[in-house]
């Protein structure tokens, strides 16, 4: 019965050209649109690191003075160098890191190429393990490199192809800032999407190039990028050769992560936070309230609103419009199955039950949504390729992907069959007799 | 025209009526907020930055190891020889530039040890010519004299006592602050525990970047008189038309005059690209919301078309009844004409309050502002025009059934 009323549904388009292209196109145009913005918020608001999300977690803090306390505020967005430091001598957590972006010159050893500037990560040894970088060749530095302030470092792929070709270069130099620094690993193509474990820079943008450790980046001084957020400007501790980015200094500029296995470890260290505020506070550090917070991964992107809101308001906008799309073909369908009232009269009077008219209807129905598929999605790898033209951060990732494909299939048959309901429901009622009278 | 029997007519089409008013009332509620949308986002980026924009151009560098005084003593090297330059009015170094992606704000308070700011400005720090870099224009008060600036070494230095003694504000901040009194040579705090006295005031200065957060106006800025070495250069030219060659003898000569750095050529750029760069997504959502807004037209047009078309063809017995009765074929367009203008009333009318609706989530969620009167009519008589135009052809070919078809039977 199926492939007969598909069949029927074929011929029906046949003999009404003009009025199943209207409606073809417009269920395309709204499938096109929807898929498109969807798309883009799917991988905007997707899960970057989906076997760990639910075990790396973002403390935050309080440490300010009392000056402009507003209760209810949301605690620092970063550590400060001070409790970061401390956080990680103290260990509490299964791993945990310290870190912040940066920028750093290379000078390559390579006659003709003059040297240039990458972005950055300073970092402590538990950041490869902890979000699973995964390596080319060799391995992540070790906290004992940490510790001794080494000159060692970590690159990416797309640098090491630039440098050595792509070959192995672990144990070979790299000027850095014009000192060298002694390579221990390369890791492969690696792209967190959003890179979530810096919510103050580019969200979207590429991995960072090289990885040198934290300690070694402050013995150098090297050139920090992100935000900075500093308080207490009356402090008379300010003789820090470092200034802002000194041990001491007032100031919020780092990410710190953590890695707890088991909710209870999870809730053990939010007791932990809580204590550490409370000791602060005693030591006359923090003056305000504790006003402790530890998010994981996905909560934290939460907070941060990490999908801009230009693309929920393009989400919104685009299924307003298929909503009118679809009302359209619901008119649409409506005149068409209204004008085959006469046939449909004959048929009932032939021995069709309705709901035999109604399933040969919504068949009819589906089978405009699935040729409103297929356009559709042309359309919205058109859509796509337009957002890949744009200047966003994250335009190059807006692809089309297995599990979106079929749900430009799916969205759009669902859509055409909720709008083949109400056109189907009236030609089933249809009454035989009359319509035979009044031919 | 007698309105009774168009009346009477789409009570007995009450589904198809119903459907052409709501997909009227559902483009009429977008397509007032799409409009809306692009005039929120076309009047922030014509927001003037008090800025000689077409004059400017941005020259930047980055050291490679190093230290603070090597960098000091390249900064003025650079400056003297960027300044013999032809055409070149004014150089300064600054910390942020207008539409750049660095961004640094204080908070700025009237008394010693306030604990809540009045407000939280821009700060931009440079050299003697950074007002004339950047074109500025005084409306009150002077520019800072030489023995006011202090040096950003001296200011940063472990345990250092040096203070920035003076400030030049934005007129928008000096009214916030000082409302309906002269700001020059009053005293503000923002960096350190010395006060700052105003010296002059700017017509304009904005913030570098828009900034979400709060008290944070975008014409709130400030400058402080401070040698910053920062490896960015604002650079004047006299004649707009000789900018893009003045930036390329200004990276000519940052990359001789000294080896142990990098120019950052792909961020030396002319101060009108960087506005652009600024504003992309804007313009981009703008085209976007437009492009929108013509496809639901496109579609509702369509849909109307197509309904009307289907009315026309059901009811040609009883149009040729109508022309064999006497009606003249100006008679029956209009009747299909008015009928297509009471159902889009009907439709605009319920898609104005929809429009309300979408815009008070959006004022909740995007923080954006109350939707304006004016934008009604617009889409009003848009969708009017509208709804005439694409019942126009089904209208024709209802005026054209001949009379005869009265006799025959369908």
């Amino acid at each position: 019965m199926f492939g007969y009323y598909f069949n029927l549904a074929l011929r029906s388009f046949k003999r009404n050209k003009v009025l199943t292209a209207l409606m073809v196109l417009a269920i395309a145009l709204g499938i096109g649109a929807s898929m498109t913005t969807l798309t883009v918020f799917y991988i905007l608001s997707g899960d970057p690191i989906p076997t760990k999300s639910a075990q790396l977690f973002y403390p935050q803090m309080d440490p300010e003075t009392r000056r402009g306390y507003v209760p209810g505020q949301d605690p620092q967005f970063q550590m400060t160098r001070f409790d970061a430091e401390n956080m990680l001598r103290q260990k509490r957590g299964d791993r945990q890191a310290v870190m912040s972006g940066g920028a750093i010159s290379v000078t390559p050893d390579i006659a003709g190429m003059t040297p240039f500037r990458v972005g950055a990560r300073y970092t402590s040894a538990d950041f490869f393990p902890m979000f699973e970088a995964p390596f080319k060749y060799g391995t992540a530095w070790t906290a004992t490199e940490d510790a001794k302030r080494d000159r060692v470092a970590v690159i990416s792929k797309k640098l090491n192809d630039k440098l050595f070709d792509g070959g192995n270069s672990v144990g070979k130099t790299v000027q850095l800032q014009n000192t060298a620094f002694r390579i221990v690993g390369v890791l492969e193509d690696w792209r967190p999407t959003p890179r979530f474990y810096d919510m103050s820079s580019d969200r979207y943008g590429e991995l960072e190039q090289v990885f040198v450790p934290f300690s070694t980046s402050r013995d150098l001084k090297l050139i920090v990028n992100g935000n900075m957020s500093c308080w207490d400007d009356d402090k008379e501790s300010d003789d820090d050769p470092e200034g802002q980015y000194g041990v001491n200094a007032p100031c919020a500029w780092l990410q710190y992560w953590v890695e707890l296995d088991t909710p209870a470890k999870a809730e053990a260290y939010r007791q932990y936070l809580s204590n550490y505020s409370d000791e602060q506070r005693a030591a006359g550090r923090f003056q305000r309230p504790t006003n402790v917070r530890l998010s994981n991964v996905m909560e934290w992107l939460d907070i941060n609103k990490v999908v801009p809101s230009d693309v929920r308001l393009q989400t919104w906008l685009a299924f307003g419009f298929l909503l009118v799309c679809l009302i359209n073909t619901v008119g649409l369908l409506l005149a068409k199955f209204l004008r085959r009232s006469g046939e449909i009269g004959v048929r009932r009077a032939l021995g069709a039950s309705r709901r035999e008219i109604f399933v040969q209807c919504l068949i009819e129905a589906g089978t405009v949504g699935l040729a409103g598929g297929v356009l559709g999605l042309g359309l919205a790898l058109l859509g796509l390729w337009a957002v890949r033209q744009q200047p966003a951060d994250y335009a190059d990732l807006a692809h089309l992907n297995p599990s979106m494909l079929l749900t430009t299939f799916a969205l759009s048959i669902v859509a055409s069959l909720i709008a083949g309901l109400l056109p189907a429901w009236r030609a089933m009622q249809v009454a035989p007799a009359i319509q035979l009278k009044s031919q | 025209m007698e309105l009774r029997p168009i009346l009477s007519t789409l009570r007995r089409h009450k589904t198809a009526a119903a459907l052409i008013v709501l997909e009227i009332a559902l483009s009429t509620a977008i397509i007032c907020n799409a409009l809306f949308l692009i005039g929120n986002r076309l009047e922030r980026m014509n927001r003037p930055s008090g800025i000689a924009e077409d004059r400017i151009v941005v020259a930047e560098w980055t050291g490679m190891g190093t230290d603070e005084k090597e960098l000091a003593a390249i900064t003025r090297s650079d400056l003297a020889a960027l300044r013999g330059l032809p055409g070149v009015v004014a150089v300064s170094t600054v910390n942020q530039t207008t539409f750049g992606n660095s961004s640094w704000n204080s908070g700025v308070t009237l008394v010693k040890d306030q604990d809540q700011s009045n407000l939280s400005a821009s700060v931009y720090l440079g050299g003697e010519q950074l007002l004339d870099a950047l074109g500025l224009k005084l409306v009150a008060g002077r520019k800072f004299n030489a023995d006011e600036f202090v040096e950003w070494e001296a200011l940063q230095a472990p345990g250092s006592k040096v203070s920035i003694p003076s400030a030049i504000i934005s007129q928008h901040m000096a009214d916030k602050l000082f409302p309906g009194e002269n700001a020059v040579g009053k005293s503000i705090y923002s960096w350190g525990e010395e006060p700052m006295r105003i010296v002059g005031i700017v017509e304009r200065l904005v913030r570098s970047r828009d900034n979400s957060e709060e008290d944070a106006h975008y014409e709130d800025s400030m400058m402080f008189p401070v040698h910053i070495p920062s490896g960015r250069y604002l650079i004047r030219v006299g004649d707009p038309t000789r900018r893009d060659e003045t930036l390329k003898s200004a990276i000519e000569l940052l990359k001789r005059n000294s080896l142990n750095r990098i120019v950052m050529e792909e961020d030396s750029k002319p101060f009108e690209q960087l506005r652009n760069e600024y504003y992309r997504q804007d313009k981009a959502m703008a085209w976007l919301l437009v492009a929108v807004s013509a496809a639901l037209l496109i579609v509702t047009a369509l849909g109307i078309v197509g309904l009307a078309s289907f009315w026309v063809q059901q009811r040609t017995r009883q149009i040729g009844v109508r022309r064999a009765l006497g009606a003249t074929r100006a008679q029956i367009l209009r009747y299909f004409q008015v009928e297509n203008f009471l159902l889009a009333t009907l439709g605009i009318v319920i898609g104005m309050l929809l429009a309300y609706a979408i815009n008070q989530l959006l004022m909740g969620k995007y923080e954006l502002p109350r939707l304006p009167l004016y934008y009604l009519p617009i889409g009003a008589i848009a969708l009017w025009l509208l709804g005439q135009v694409s019942v126009l052809g089904p209208a024709l070919r209802a005026a054209a059934v001949p009379p005869a078809i009265a006799t025959r039977s369908v």
